[in-house]
């Protein structure tokens, strides 16, 4: 019974959070409702005993891409105001979509009959005595390891990719150049000159 | 009362409706577009370890976790190419983007 409640609190208000990120005026109210959708999704996990996926939802997108998304509407100088502009023209069409797209899953999932569902193939069922962490680590770092090793690459990738897209040489500020510096030799900087007497230096 | 595979699906489908929906409706700002494609993830995710919870196997759990770095690299990528385009235009609405256009 407190599984249920629990159940439908947490979706009502996924649900309820998820409509304000795609209606609010504001893109930081924004970031706020998608913030509290993902605390509940994250709630929505743990009840079925996912854990460790739930603590990782809210470390990795409240944390950080949530942050990431407030840092750039917060950097962005955008007019707010004639964002909406566009909305009741594609209201009904989107709309229109977004109803069928809904009723399609739905009846799917409604129809949805599988076959004999083999039990006996589960590459890795799940085990009551140990921990979902544990069991997670378990096959992560065997049987996937490479796919693991695989999405490390996936990050490095989009960190490089992030930075070098976003990097740019600033022109006329005045900042030390290290290497510039040690690669000064006297002969280039100094100077000896015999000066007539009476003219001056040529500088 | 117990909850069954089908809730999860069926508040993993409406979530995902409401994505495709928000992809929709924000034409005029790229980062509602962003966020609202996280929320389509953030649905792909649910379904996921609902499967896995249900089905009592681990592998689902796991692939909800390659999802989500993928998520997370596609944010950050995605909010680069915004930044970098709004330093140029001065606009993220996505009916400008078409300067490709042939």
């Amino acid at each position: 019974m407190i599984q249920a409640i629990a159940f439908y609190l947490f979706a009502i208000i996924v649900i309820l959070s998820g409509a304000m990120t795609i209606a609010s005026r504001n893109p930081v109210h924004s970031v706020m409702w998608l913030i509290l959708a993902f605390f509940n999704a994250a709630g929505l996990m743990i009840l079925v005993g996912a854990e460790f996926i739930a603590m990782l939802l809210v470390i990795v997108y409240v944390g950080a891409v949530a942050v990431l998304f407030l840092f750039v509407v917060m950097m962005l100088d955008i007019d707010f105001t004639e964002m909406r502009a566009g909305v009741a023209r594609y209201f009904g069409i989107g709309l229109a979509l977004a109803v069928a797209l809904a009723a399609e899953v739905m009846i799917a999932v409604g129809a949805w009959s599988t076959g004999p569902i083999q039990l006996a193939r589960r590459i890795a069922p799940i085990d009551p005595g140990v921990p979902n962490i544990q069991a997670i680590g378990n096959l992560l770092y065997t049987r996937y390891l490479f796919v693991f090793e695989g999405a490390g690459l996936v990050l490095l990738v989009a960190m490089i990719g992030a930075i070098v897209l976003t990097h740019r040489q600033r022109g006329g500020v005045k900042a030390q150049n290290v290497s510039r510096q040690n690669a000064r030799r006297p002969q280039d900087a100094t100077r000896n000159t015999r000066p007539v007497v009476g003219q001056g230096v040529e500088l | 009362m117990t909850i069954g595979l089908v809730h999860y699906l069926v508040v993993a489908a409406i979530l995902f409706t409401m994505g495709v929906l928000g992809i929709f409706l924000n034409r005029k700002n790229l980062i509602v577009i962003l966020m609202a494609i996280e929320l389509i993830l953030l649905a792909v995710n649910l379904n996921l370890v609902a499967f896995s919870a249900y089905l009592h196997d681990l592998v689902g759990q796991v692939f909800a976790m390659f999802v989500l770095t993928v998520a997370a690299g596609e944010a950050a990528i995605g909010l680069a190419i915004l930044v970098i385009y709004f330093r140029g235009r001065g606009t993220i609405a996505v009916d400008d983007v078409n300067r490709m256009k042939g």
